[in-house]
């Protein structure tokens, strides 16, 4: 899918660009909407349970013709605190 | 009889909507369809010249809505097909002398008579896309393999099932076999990934629409044309045939093979 100047082919651009457009295009969210909704889920989240705010991964994935919003949240590794 | 009601819309402009549906239309009377061809692009008429009869028009839609004639007065016979008319848009008006409620009028008179009523939708989203869709039971969407073709036609399918119009079928046109063998075009399966819709036809590029066009003759009269070939097929489906997809690539390679054999190219 490469030519020789190591340059991915057009049509793959062209598709890997649609995708992402049409996926913001449909559900109306713009990038930075995503990120802001990124980072208040990461404020509630981490009221109740300790997460490593760097590794949190979210988008939006195409399923057909419907959406789904995705989250990778990884919880922080923690040694536990047990009460005596 | 009770007509079936085709709107062929896009979202995009000059992705090649007139061209299916006076195609599909000629196709469908070939067929021994009764046919009626309705322009829905109030103000911008094309239809009449690519189907070849702009000498005859004497009364348009818009005179039919506001009384000014009988619908049977504006539909204009076309010269090959004697179960083939055309309904023009008017060119002097501009969409809002239309309404949805007009079009739904226009088609259930039109339905007790005839096979098919195709309507060529105009180009946007706004009234006259609203009107072309008010009547429609089953919806077209014509798209070409590239990159904002794609993305106003998902546009046009977000519409449509937000209307509650079902999900339309897709028309992939002018794809160029050699560029996606290149993968420098998108391919009819990257397309039908994207927008998540059936696909009901794809027509290969080719010259001969444009002579077609020139002519006032579609290229579905051209027995010889791949495209007519693919609007051929496309006219068997929506009659509920099972057609098998042409094999794009491999006919290509075939043919280049075949003109350097005989010294063609």
């Amino acid at each position: 899918m490469f030519n020789f100047f190591g340059k991915k082919r057009s049509a793959e651009s062209a598709k890997e660009r649609l995708q992402l457009v049409l996926v913001h295009d449909r559900t109306d969210l713009t990038p930075a909407q995503l990120e802001a909704l990124k980072d208040e889920l990461i404020t509630a989240i981490s009221r109740y349970i300790e997460i490593d705010p760097d590794a949190v991964q979210i988008g939006l994935e195409r399923d057909g013709r419907s959406q789904r919003l995705v989250a990778d949240i990884p919880l922080r590794s923690v040694s536990r605190h047990r009460a005596g | 009889m009770t007509a079936q009601v085709i709107t062929v819309t896009s979202g995009k402009g000059g992705v090649g909507k007139t061209t299916a549906v006076a195609n599909l239309a000629t196709a469908l009377a070939m067929d021994g369809r009764k046919v009626v061809c309705i322009d829905g692009d109030i103000g911008l008429r094309n239809l009449d010249v690519i189907m070849g009869l702009e000498n005859r028009i004497v009364y348009d839609i818009v005179d039919v809505i506001e009384g000014r004639c009988k619908l049977k007065q504006a539909m204009i016979r076309d010269k090959h097909y004697p179960d083939m008319y055309l309904i023009p848009a008017a060119q002097t008006r501009d969409k809002n002398a239309v309404s949805p409620s007009d079009m739904i009028r226009i088609c259930n008179d039109l339905r007790a008579d005839t096979d098919f009523v195709i309507i060529d939708s105009p180009a946007g989203i706004e009234r006259g896309f609203r009107n072309a869709i008010a009547a429609a039971d089953r919806v077209l969407v014509v798209t070409n393999p590239e990159v904002s073709a794609v993305r106003d036609a998902d546009r046009v399918v977000g519409i449509l099932e937000a209307e509650e119009k079902g999900t339309p079928s897709l028309i992939l046109n002018r794809l160029n076999p050699a560029l996606v063998r290149n993968n420098d075009m998108l391919s009819s399966e990257d397309v039908l990934d994207l927008l998540g819709i059936h696909l009901i036809g794809v027509v290969p590029e080719d010259e001969s629409v444009i002579i077609g066009s020139n002519r006032g003759a579609p290229v579905v009269t051209d027995p010889k044309s791949r495209a007519g070939q693919a609007f051929r097929n496309i006219a068997k489906r929506i009659q509920g045939q099972d057609v098998p997809f042409m094999d794009l690539e491999q006919q290509n390679v075939l043919w280049t093979a075949f003109q350097r054999l005989t010294g063609r190219k």
